[in-house]
């Protein structure tokens, strides 16, 4: 790699620093409001004019206005949305090693279906979902939820899996089976520790799909029984009729977006290391 | 410790093609047997239905005397190296050879496992490299890690699939003395596989020479080098290769494309009514005449010809010398070039000769060679018409006995190293 000329990195951190003001913009944006007095929030500034742990009260503290609403949707957010993960992750595990080695009749209707059911719009389902939820009972419940979030989860899930799976080398297993393992301990021994990256970053993946719902979390909930945070966002009143809760919703955002940065951030690692080099040659 | 039996082994794929026909072979205890062919020729797959990787679609195929045609690749009790290592990147070198022993849990007590990693590290000199991942080794490590994880196990056979083949030229050579060292040294059954006849004829005791699928000849290299039963063998078997040339009977005569030598009645018999034949001579039995005593000179026969090329490797030189085929066994020996993963650019005469010959490229070369050194084979079947059935017996005779012999030697020599 060419050392860049010193105009080329000018240009080079100018775009840099373009492209990250334009994409954290928002966020910070909603950072700095979390953190303005609610009747503040029309003055014009970026900034706080005085800056507040008022609205963190209000949803999280005992007797804030919107504790309940606030604690329990991420109660329901994060165990629905874990098991439905869970769920999601063991499955496709045992789907992604067949489809990566096996040759079995209906593989590529496996593939597609899962692909297709993965591009359908949620928001034409919804409504007979609905329906027939209410019919069976599962309606406002936390399996109501996850059982839709399958759905969302597994597909993306088995075909991250499935290309994890290919990666690693056929000959691992063989060597397995060779020292005297059975199929089982030779996936259980020789591939699941190899597959560890490739499953931390599925579970990543469908936990946010799952976490970032609002379609189901809204229509097949009625009450803080199983309504997800962003659901509940939606419900959040301010002091008064005129009042828009702004400042409540800007601190909740805040409260749900920080976690899952900082997930990203400890498994990247994990991700980028490559821990299959050298096992093979060539 | 076992001996491998293969009876009449056919392995057909879904689609109805044949990889393997009908091979039979007897590998005794201890023997050191290579199966050997150009690429596509069923010897990876033949070593893959003897661990049990791949299914066997007919035949028989016993280990130890027990038909093993069903059971699974571990309860084989075989070791197997692979062509790229197939080591375990998450565990440690230590890790990696005590696999097999910790899959057999409660066998092996802590202490037993160490102490026969280490014996295998020492063996293959890892010592040094226990607590290193396999990432952080060189090619050749690898490979030795990946040949102690097999006779750790102290199972009945070891399988080779082509391990040295992705090694540069020189530690090849160092590996493969290593690999012929800890064989004799555990007198262990062994079935090695590769497409490189050096490796073919320096390692084994014997040489299975596979073509399509089919088995053309197993002999000791020696056998397989001066008799080979037909025209692939002769031409797989030698570096550089038997040079393959066009022979008109005319009849006690045969008329080469550069001389003409006379032949024996024998030879004239098996011949038959035959106008055309394909005679081959090996470079190496060709001489540089001017270099030869008089006395020698007139046991053979004299020509002179054109050199084309000519290559000087301190040792020896090969001259390079173009002839015209005759069509009649062009396709023959074009279909010859093909098998053996040849090139087929155009038809050549390749000669050895001594260091010391003043034969250059443009010159016109004075050339012996013995005319019984000559072998026929028949232009339609490739049969070599003239292997001695007798010389090949006691060729092969010799060569086991000689086997016995080195076997007992090294276990001789083990018991009074421990």
């Amino acid at each position: 790699m060419k050392q860049l000329s010193t105009r080329a990195k000018w240009a080079w951190a100018l775009i840099t620093i373009f492209v990250l003001a334009y994409a954290l913009f928002p966020i910070v944006s909603i950072f700095a409001t979390s953190f303005k007095l609610p009747s503040q929030l029309n003055l014009g500034l970026f900034w706080p004019k005085t800056w507040t742990f008022v609205n963190y009260e209000e949803i999280l503290a005992p007797g804030g206005s919107a504790q309940t609403l606030f604690l329990s949707s991420l109660r329901n957010s994060i165990g629905i949305c874990l098991i439905a993960t869970g769920i999601a992750v063991v499955l496709a595990t045992l789907a992604a090693y067949a489809i990566a080695r096996l040759d079995f009749p209906g593989k590529r209707l496996v593939l597609l279906t899962a692909l297709g059911v993965s591009i359908f719009p949620v928001i034409s389902i919804v409504t007979p979902l609905f329906n027939l939820w209410r019919n069976i009972g599962l309606y406002d419940t936390w399996l109501g939820l996850i059982i839709p979030y399958l759905s969302l989860t597994l597909p993306i899930s088995i075909w991250t899996l499935a290309a994890f799976f290919r990666q690693i080398p056929w000959e691992l297993e063989q060597a397995a089976q060779v020292d005297g393992a059975t199929t089982w301990q030779a996936f259980r021994k020789a591939i699941v520790p190899l597959a560890a990256p490739g499953v931390f970053t599925t579970a990543l993946i469908a936990f946010f799909i799952a976490w970032n719902d609002f379609v189901y979390g809204i229509s097949l909930t009625s009450t803080d029984r199983a309504r997800p945070v962003p659901a509940a966002l939606a419900f959040f009143t301010g002091a008064s009729q005129f009042e828009e809760p702004t400042g409540s919703i800007s601190a909740a955002a805040i409260i749900v977006t920080i976690p899952v940065v900082i997930l990203v951030l400890l498994f990247q690692r994990q991700i980028v290391s490559g821990l299959t080099q050298g096992a093979v040659k060539g | 410790m076992a001996a491998i039996t293969l009876k009449d082994i056919v392995k057909q794929y879904g689609d109805g093609f044949l990889a393997v026909k009908g091979v039979s072979l007897d590998i005794a205890d201890g023997e050191f047997v290579i199966l050997v062919g150009p690429s596509g020729c069923g010897k990876s797959t033949l070593l893959r239905m003897i661990v049990g990787l791949e299914d066997i679609t007919a035949g028989e195929l016993t280990i130890g005397g027990e038909r093993v045609n069903d059971k699974a690749p571990r309860d084989r009790k075989l070791a197997m190296v692979f062509q790229n290592y197939a080591l375990y990147p998450h565990l440690t070198v230590f890790e990696n050879i005590a696999f097999p022993l910790r899959l057999q849990k409660g066998q092996f007590t802590e202490e037993q496992v160490t102490a026969k990693v280490e014996f295998a590290a020492k063996t293959l000199e890892l010592q040094d490299h226990l607590q290193r991942k396999p990432a952080n080794l060189s090619g050749g490590q690898r490979q030795r890690v990946a040949m102690g994880r097999a006779i750790v196990r102290e199972a009945q056979a070891f399988l080779f699939d082509e391990p040295l083949s992705n090694l540069d030229a020189k530690l090849r050579g160092q590996m493969r003395t290593e690999i012929a060292r800890m064989q004799r040294r555990l007198g262990t059954t062994t079935v090695y596989v590769t497409h490189d006849q050096t490796e073919a004829m320096t390692l084994g005791d014997r040489v299975a020479v596979l073509r399509k699928g089919e088995l053309q000849q197993v002999a000791s290299p020696r056998g397989l080098y001066e008799q080979p039963v037909n025209l692939f063998v002769a031409g797989f078997i030698g570096s550089p290769p038997m040079n393959f040339l066009p022979g008109e009977i005319n009849g006690s005569t045969m008329r080469l494309p550069f001389a003409d030598v006379p032949i024996s009645a024998d030879l004239a018999r098996k011949l038959g009514g035959k106008n055309i034949v394909i005679v081959g001579i090996r470079p190496e039995h060709f001489e540089d005449a001017n270099l030869l005593e008089e006395s020698k000179v007139s046991s053979g026969v004299t020509f002179t010809a054109p050199v084309d090329v000519s290559e000087w490797l301190g040792s020896e030189l090969y001259a390079y010398i173009p002839f015209e085929t005759n069509p009649d066994v062009a396709t023959t020996l074009e279909e010859l070039d093909r098998d053996l993963d040849g090139e087929g650019l155009r038809t050549q005469l390749i000669v050895t000769l001594g260091s010391e010959t003043k034969v250059r490229d443009g010159d016109e070369a004075n050339l012996w060679f013995d005319p019984a050194r000559m072998m026929v084979f028949d232009p339609e079947t490739g049969e070599n018409l003239t292997w001695d059935a007798e010389a090949a017996k006691t060729v092969d005779e010799e060569n086991e006995a000689d086997r016995k012999a080195s076997l007992e030697r090294a276990q001789a020599r083990e018991k009074a190293r421990a």
